[in-house]
């Protein structure tokens, strides 16, 4: 699959992204492709790609219409990029805009493309509400109907009472019925992970976004739209007094897990530009940093016992291994912050030498990390989470935070549904 | 501040916006002042440039360094590049994807024919519907007179009636602003700008200002705080406007030195320690004021700013006005303030950098009926302005006036209904404006940074009908 003699690295060269907004907010009556196509033309002004013709952009969202089966491709052609930019979908969950970049990346670094696009979006707020299933099935017997009376017997079984019963999207695991975020509270509980940690790592995520903010380190990578300048749920003002007194939502008698130290659904796009460096320097412009490789991982959390947002326990270990690198040879760590509770089981979990030993099979813990280095300019708590825009919008502010250190090196870590984990390593 | 304006608080109201709308009466909105912790500077700020402007590094250093976010015209490619260079958060601009805009920002300094001027209609063609409630507009051009054509000067001087009309058109409490900036004058526009796009500028609109290169040489402020380690003398400082004043520079961090004649020196007293600033009971008609003035100055090292505030009104038609009447309102409006200003400048009361601001009138502008005497006063202050202007600057000093339009003050609510009803309603905001809006519009001229703002007279009026 090698296009070129060798093996090449993949350049980060900038990203764009709306500002996030809380579910049914200011953008409630967007569409994925809408908010897509945003970040997308943000990019292409930026660096100045208009009528250029990419490698391939792609993206994904979790959250999809019937309609949206060429969702990326679609969102190209509402933008001035040539329109002979091939794109395609990619669906990974909440891994999706990470691995999304790791393909892209993949076909840079083989010589297949010089450049591509890669990210995601997410509506919470214009999300899919299909028929009835037993209504659809009516319909779709009556379809098959080859007579008449086939059709009419097949439509006799639809009863008025299915047109108010819609079949809608559910934030929970297929298989196990429950909740992310009961499962969450589970793994919280079988790592003892209290409240009041996942209540002061909320509080540093909102105090590093803002702060990030009134220094303007997302000015070239954030882009203003439909009023919106910040993320709408950042609160500057946040304080341990006030979130400690929440109460748990997702057991709300022995929970820990509460609405300012999870992540609330949200609405957002992030892409990120992603190119050789032969690319980069024909059209003169400067690597943030390199996308220097990818790993992902799932855990059993139907029939093990496994906790379902363990996988970057996982995936991080056997990528480090890969690369010759110790876990505290990081200058930054963005571990997505999907819970609160996620973040410190993961890390806790590194540190605990039975696991490590039983569950990742390794001699050695892994270790603890430098907290202080951790999402320091906010993560997803602050930030809010459109489930396939977290990847882009992490992989651009990381690459940033490395050009502006010199050099340096960021560990990235995204959980995801269905038990996965998808991590990264950028450098420069 | 509550307002005393209760036809502004019912039509705010869900039944009274109703009732209003129905019969097609005015329908004010109430005008966003400043608020400690609320954001004071509109954005996004969407930008637009004509060919050859010449603002485009002074401002993208103001956005930068007040972290503003902006947007641009489909057409401004030099807007993008210069947001780039000095990482401004951008965006294109389209009326589906961009919302509501806070301000917008034409540069017109480079236009000088009518190609040119064909970008400054489509911009507002195509984008003046954006701006939200309590926006800003702020056109900025070349003096006319430093035109380098026939044609060109035309086109700027145009921009005064393009302006005040876009100003009446628009309602939803949006003001609008043009700018002449004298050629070399480009990095002094930035106290001017901030102040434009500012809560602070709530009442002020149509008006036309001109920058010129400094009269000192720029120091670095703070913009919160950009009195801090200044001392003002505020005139008139006991109660309305006056008040209204000292408070604001208190905020702004200066010693306020209060004066107003003797008898109200209990309310001085009680003012000069809440502002932990100096009470100075003193008639400013008495013979020895400015002599006694001219020594307080000095005992503080100098004043900063001096804000001639005090004045009174002794309205009768000329035939019937006594002559009691017409002198005691020269006195204290007019002859008394010449004095003082005489003796803070040749005596060295002024530091460098200072700043008098002269309070004059819409009266002094348009001319009132029953205030002959008031409006000449207030009208002679405007003059003297204008002639001290380039004496001052030589000290490193401008001197300016505000010239407030209907305020809501103990003055004014005792006019009689009805007077008082057409004199809020005939602006463009369709309200009164209030002491703060005076004391903010003289908080911008004294700025550290307003030094390329001299000579100036500008209303505080919500663009009034009455005057020029």
């Amino acid at each position: 699959m090698l296009s070129v003699p060798t093996l090449r690295r993949v350049a980060i060269l900038g990203g764009s992204r709306i500002p996030f907004a809380r579910s049914n907010t200011a953008y409630a009556d967007l569409s994925n492709q809408d908010m897509l196509s945003a970040a997308i033309q943000g990019l292409v002004d930026r660096f100045g790609l208009h009528g250029e013709r990419l490698g391939e952009v792609a993206a994904g969202a979790v959250l999809k219409h019937a309609r949206d089966i060429n969702l990326t491709r679609e969102s190209v052609l509402s933008t001035t990029l040539s329109h002979d930019t091939p794109a395609y979908d990619v669906q990974q969950a909440c891994g999706t805009g990470l691995e999304t970049a790791i393909l892209v990346a993949n076909k840079i670094a083989l010589g297949q493309i010089d450049v591509g696009i890669a990210g995601g979006v997410d509506t919470t707020s214009d999300a899919p509400v299909a028929l009835n299933e037993q209504f659809r099935k009516a319909l779709m017997r009556a379809n098959r109907g080859r007579t008449t009376i086939a059709k009419l017997r097949a439509l006799s079984a639809i009863r008025p009472g299915m047109v108010f019963k819609p079949e809608l999207p559910r934030n929970a695991e297929v298989r196990t019925g429950l909740s992310m975020g009961a499962h969450c509270e589970l793994m919280a509980k079988r790592w003892n992970i209290g409240q009041q940690d996942q209540d002061a790592l909320t509080v540093a995520s909102h105090r590093n976004l803002a702060s990030a903010y009134d220094r303007g380190q997302f000015n070239d990578l954030v882009i203003p739209f439909r009023g919106l300048t910040r993320d709408n749920n950042l609160r500057p003002d946040i304080s341990l007094d006030k979130i400690s007194k929440m109460k748990p939502v997702f057991d709300r008698q022995h929970g820990t897990l509460t609405a300012a130290n999870s992540t609330p659904l949200t609405d957002g796009a992030a892409v990120v530009l992603l190119a050789s460096e032969e690319w980069a320097r024909a059209h003169d412009l400067p690597v943030l940093a390199y996308l220097r490789t990818g790993e992902t991982a799932a855990v059993d959390f139907v029939d093990g016992d496994e906790g379902l947002l363990m996988a970057p326990a996982f995936a991080v270990p056997r990528m480090l291994a890969k690369a010759g690198l110790a876990l505290q040879d990081f200058d930054f760590y963005e571990i997505h912050e999907a819970f609160a509770a996620q973040v410190l089981c993961t890390l806790k979990a590194w540190e605990d030498e039975t696991y490590v030993r039983e569950r990742l099979h390794l001699d050695t813990p892994p270790g603890a990390i430098d907290r202080a280095r951790l999402n320091v300019n906010g993560g997803s708590l602050a930030t809010g989470h459109p489930f396939a825009a977290t990847g882009g919008r992490i992989l651009a502010s990381l690459a940033k935070m490395i050009d502006q250190r010199g050099s340096g090196r960021g560990l990235i870590s995204i959980c995801a549904a269905g038990g996965q984990g998808v991590v990264a390593i950028v450098e420069k | 501040m509550r307002s005393a304006d209760q036809y502004l608080s019912f039509t705010n109201s869900g039944f009274g916006k109703w009732v209003t709308g129905s019969l097609g009466l005015p329908q004010p909105v109430q005008l966003a002042r400043r608020q400690a912790g609320k954001p004071d500077l509109r954005q996004p700020v969407l930008m637009g440039t004509g060919a050859g402007g010449r603002l485009t590094e002074p401002l993208a250093a103001l956005f930068r360094s007040a972290n503003l976010v902006s947007l641009y015209h489909s057409e401004n490619d030099v807007w993008r590049e210069a947001a780039r260079r000095h990482e401004i958060m951008t965006a294109r601009y389209t009326a589906e994807t961009s919302g509501k805009v806070g301000a917008l920002l034409f540069d017109a300094t480079g236009i000088e024919d009518a190609i040119g001027l064909e970008s400054l209609y489509r911009f507002f063609h195509e984008t003046v519907r954006s701006v939200g409630t309590n926006g800003r507009i702020v056109v900025f051009g070349t003096t006319p007179e430093d035109a380098g054509s026939t044609e060109a000067a035309a086109i700027q001087r145009g921009l005064e009636g393009f302006t005040r009309s876009l100003g009446k058109e628009l309602h939803r409490a949006i003001a609008v602003q043009l700018v002449y900036v004298r050629p070399g004058a480009e990095a002094a526009i930035e106290s001017t700008t901030r102040f434009f796009l500012s809560s602070g500028a709530a009442y002020v609109s149509g008006q036309v200002v001109r920058i010129a290169k400094p009269v000192a040489k720029a120091v670095e402020y703070d913009p919160g705080k950009p009195q801090a380690g200044r001392t003002v003398l505020v005139t008139g400082a006991s109660r309305g406007i006056g008040a209204a004043i000292a408070d604001l520079f208190a905020r702004d961090g200066a010693h306020v030195v209060a004066l107003d004649i003797p008898p109200a020196a209990a309310e001085l007293d009680a003012i000069a320690e809440r502002l932990g600033g100096s009470a100075l009971p003193l008639d400013i008609t008495a013979p020895d004021a400015a002599e006694a003035i001219l020594s307080d100055a000095k005992r503080r090292g100098g004043y900063d700013v001096v804000v001639h505030n005090a004045g009174i009104t002794r309205d009768k038609t000329i035939a019937k006005m006594d002559a009691g009447r017409w002198d005691s309102v020269m006195d204290v409006n007019l002859f008394a303030p010449l004095r003082i200003t005489e003796a803070l400048l040749s005596g060295g009361g002024l530091r460098k950098n200072g700043r008098v601001v002269c309070v004059s009138s819409l009266s002094g502008i348009a001319g009132n009926m029953g205030q002959t005497n008031y409006a000449l006063s207030k009208a002679g202050l405007i003059g003297a302005v204008q002639r001290l202007a380039p004496e001052a600057a030589k000290s490193g000093i401008t001197i300016n006036a505000v010239a407030p339009g209907f305020i809501e003050t103990q003055m004014t609510a005792a006019i009689p209904f009805a007077i008082r009803e057409a004199g809020r309603r005939m602006n463009a905001m369709s309200q009164g404006g209030l002491p703060i809006d005076v004391a903010e519009a003289i908080g911008w001229f004294a700025s550290p940074g307003s030094g390329g703002v001299n000579g100036q007279t500008v209303r505080v009026c919500g663009q009034s009908l009455l005057g020029a």
